[in-house]
């Protein structure tokens, strides 16, 4: 009787030594979205100020595109603008622009400093569609299917590495499909 | 040139700590004297050399050398002298490799001091040392080489993390590894009990005061860890149950219970086992932690770069040594019978009851910490368990653990008398309920979470009072007397005494400030005033200016409560070279409370958003804290008498002993 009392140590070490050995596996920082496979949420922006075209839903649907939640004042966005930029003029996926939380004005001001990559813009000044997407923080973004599902989301800056190690890949596959 | 010296010194030490393990075991097996030598000054060689790649890596910190990646990476020439030699331990490599000094130094000073030590036990307790040594040694070499070179060097690094350029965190880690490291030697001395079927009073008086001095450093590291948190994250608080925090903290509940038990076993013979598992669980502890800060298995605003194979190889040196100590336990845990039986109302039996709350305590940390990570393998879902958690079931625990920690101490060994003890608690008890009563009625909220409170902190400094005036005979002998007798009493109840005391007045700080912090926050431009418990709050003016190494904004306040006036300024500092921002919190320290004052950007343009608190009681935290480990530093001086007395027990039979149960 004894002795079971003594195996007992071993036996939880083992189970929780199972659990970091499976733990190590995985990025705890890698929040999954609740949207996977759900539709884009309804929403219709207006234009940011200085420019003439906001951003709706119906814009996204028919093709495999990219929603990109980003702000002049997002330091992680300046780090990811020239690889938007270069894949726009690559003409690789088309790019919708989320303008998050911005002052009226900076958001074009930074667009024309930089460049625009985007094919249409949409002001979401209050933040509530930016709430309805689940954004933690920018940037962030979205893998949109030709129905308008949302199938993969990027949390941080895409580096031309990510791109062309998952996202272009994964667009790839979706546009097959 | 240097880091070559100090690359090739830790390879050295490595090869020498494996030849050392040999050594050492196949000297503690037989009589050959040449194994047992070479193994004890190994530890001392082992020690040297890597004490000189120590002082090698900050010898590159100190003349910026950015031929080295650690250098590189983690300092910058603009930066003060001070933090680019603290800079060396700020970052994983340098870090890993402090741990191994302190491993070493302990080891060598193990291996000088082997009076008193039975030859087998200490020859034993050096050879798992050196394991640990040969373990850590490799994870350095092959995955974390701090002198690692980068040719060309580059002409400025990219400079240390600028929380990191603190007094109060230069001087955390080394205690906090100076606490986690310590329990190594518990851990060996237990794993040599194992080894060698023999665990007795002799055995507890070696490991008791490595446990204590261990304890007493994890004590002091956590809590400068709080204290810088509090004062330089600008967040007003104090721990924030973070899983790096709790990764300290673990050790620190499980090396609470060992000081405890191990006592039970010197002065009782008793309890033998558990308290070996103890030792094993303390240092266990200390080495999860490390696996979590460097694994990246949960997220932490403390964890270091996450590198999947540094992952497996802690996991791997995880494994070996927990699994490996708990496998020898499972086998052998059957040979350490107990001689000394104890009735269930005695020291002991309230000594048991403190480990199985510290225990209980330990694990709810434990489940806490870890609870994201079962159910992102469980299931997948990544959730986050918060402090509401821990404060609601923690708080509980540790109270309880507390208010019996009062009885314990006056019951005595063997059989206590109950009935008696609590008697002598009766003016404790008063007091507590006047406190509790008084807390009711004035308080402006809170109120009965803050009558427990205060009165559980009164309960236990007057039953440590009690206890220590008890052992003198305080007022019912002559005052030189009682003197002498005060002086001539063992470190250890002196200890104990004062620890519970100090533990008693950091219940105060952690009640004030869990219970009646005030807290407001507004938009303040120059001029204008805000409120906050009763202070009236004015911002003077903000200025910019620039630091050694950064630019910063600085607001100078005026507090005024009834006709006194109070300055105080914060700064919030940009370090250009990593981008980053750190703020100085405005602190006024006073009695009965801080005046705590921390301020954001002005990024709308129109003011500063303001966080005014006030955080009462809030310093006892750390004067509570620093009692705490004076009182283990005092019962570390108590080495315990020679066991005259327990000769002349010994020869009793067993029998005798176990009668009044």
């Amino acid at each position: 009787m004894r002795r079971i009392v003594f195996i007992f140590p071993i036996l939880v070490f083992a189970v929780v030594g199972a659990f970091f050995a499976y733990g190590l596996t995985r990025d705890p920082s890698n929040i999954p979205s609740q949207l996977i496979d759900r539709p884009l949420p309804e929403f219709d922006l207006p234009a940011i100020q200085g420019m003439e075209k906001g951003l709706s839903t119906e814009d996204i649907k028919g093709e495999v595109a990219l929603v990109n939640v980003f702000g002049s004042w997002c330091v992680s966005c300046h780090v990811e603008h020239p690889v938007l930029m270069e894949l726009s003029k690559a003409g690789a996926v088309p790019i919708y622009g989320l303008n998050w939380k911005d002052e009226p004005g900076a958001g074009k001001a930074w667009l024309d400093r930089y460049g625009n990559p985007y094919d249409l813009v949409g002001d979401d000044q209050a933040g509530r569609v930016a709430i309805d997407l689940g954004v933690t923080g920018a940037p962030e973004t979205f893998v949109v299917d030709r129905e308008g599902r949302v199938r993969f989301k990027v949390t941080g800056p895409i580096t031309e590495q990510y791109w062309t190690n998952t996202l272009a890949p994964l667009i790839e596959e979706l546009r097959r499909s | 040139m240097t880091p070559e010296i100090g690359h090739f010194a830790l390879i050295l030490a490595f090869a020498l700590a494996m030849a050392q393990s040999v050594a050492l075991f196949v000297g503690a097996r037989g009589d050959d004297a040449g194994f047992a030598v070479f193994g004890r000054r190994s530890a001392i060689v082992v020690f040297a050399l890597v004490a000189i790649a120590f002082a090698s890596l900050m010898h590159a910190f100190a003349v910026s050398d950015f031929s080295v990646v650690n250098v590189y990476e983690n300092s910058h020439t603009a930066k003060p002298f001070i933090y680019k030699l603290t800079g060396t331990w700020g970052n994983h490599e340098g870090s890993m490799l402090l741990w191994v000094l302190i491993l070493t130094l302990f080891s060598a000073v193990l291996a000088a001091q082997g009076r008193g030590c039975p030859r087998d036990l200490h020859l034993l307790t050096l050879g798992v040392q050196a394991l640990v040594i040969v373990a850590f040694l490799a994870f350095i070499l092959f995955t974390s080489n701090p002198f690692e070179r980068l040719i060309p060097a580059p002409v400025d690094g990219t400079g240390l993390n600028p929380l990191l350029q603190d007094p109060g965190l230069a001087i955390h880690p080394p205690f906090l590894y100076l606490g986690y490291v310590g329990f190594s030697i518990p851990f060996s001395f237990a794993v040599a009990a194992l080894l060698r079927g023999k665990a007795d009073t002799v055995w507890a008086r070696l490991v008791r005061p490595w446990a204590l001095i261990a304890w007493v450093f994890l004590t002091i590291g956590i809590a400068l860890g709080s204290w810088w948190a509090y004062y330089e994250l600008g967040w007003g608080g104090w721990w924030a149950w973070d899983p790096v925090e709790n990764a300290s903290f673990m050790p620190w509940l499980a090396g609470t219970a060992l000081i405890h038990s191990v006592r039970v076993v010197e002065r009782r013979d008793a309890m033998k086992g558990w308290a070996v598992l103890l030792a094993i669980t303390a240092f266990s502890l200390s080495l999860v932690g490390t696996f979590l800060v460097r694994s990246g298995v949960l997220t932490s605003v403390h964890a270091f770069a996450v590198d999947p194979a540094r992952g497996v190889f802690i996991l791997a040196i995880l494994v070996a040594a927990i699994g490996g100590a708990l496998t020898v336990f499972a086998m052998r845990a059957n040979s350490l019978s107990a001689t000394g039986a104890f009735s269930a109302v005695s020291r002991e039996g309230a000594l048991v009851v403190n480990n199985v709350l510290l225990l209980v305590a330990c694990a709810v940390v434990f489940v806490g910490t870890f609870y994201p990570l079962f159910i992102d393998v469980l299931s997948g879902d990544k959730i986050s368990v918060g402090a509401p958690y821990f404060n609601m079931i923690f708080a509980p625990i540790a109270s309880i653990t507390l208010a019996l920690a009062a009885v314990g101490t006056l019951l005595a060994w063997k059989k206590g008398d109950l009935p008696a003890s609590l008697k002598r608690l009766i003016p404790a008890a008063a007091a507590a309920l006047v406190i509790g009563v008084l807390v009711l009625f004035l308080a402006d909220r809170a109120r009965v979470s803050g009558a427990f409170a205060l009165a559980l902190v009164v309960w236990l400094v007057g039953a440590a009072a009690i206890d220590i005036a008890g052992r003198v005979k305080l007022f019912r002998a002559p005052m030189s007397d009682s003197l002498n007798r005060a002086r001539g009493l063992p470190g250890a109840a002196w200890g104990a005494a004062i620890a519970h005391a100090g533990l008693a007045v950091f219940a105060l700080g952690a009640a004030g400030i869990s219970l009646w912090k005030s807290e407001t926050v507004v938009l303040m431009a120059e001029g204008s005033t805000a409120e906050v418990a009763g202070y009236e709050v004015t911002l003077q003016a903000v200025e910019q200016f620039s630091g050694p190494n950064y630019a910063a904004e600085r607001a100078d306040f005026i507090a005024r409560k009834g006709g006194q006036a109070i300055a105080l300024s914060g700064e919030r500092r940009f370090y250009p070279v990593r981008g980053m921002e750190t703020s100085e919190a405005a602190i006024r320290m006073q009695w009965p409370g801080d005046l705590y004052i921390s301020f954001g950007e002005n990024k709308s343009g129109n003011g500063w958003p303001v966080r005014l608190f006030f955080n009462p009681f809030v310093h006892f935290l750390w004067l509570g804290a620093a009692v705490t480990a004076l009182g283990g530093l005092i019962a570390f001086g108590d080495r315990g008498k020679k066991p005259a007395k327990l000769r002349h027990r010994q020869p009793k039979p067993v029998a005798a002993e176990a009668a009044p149960a």
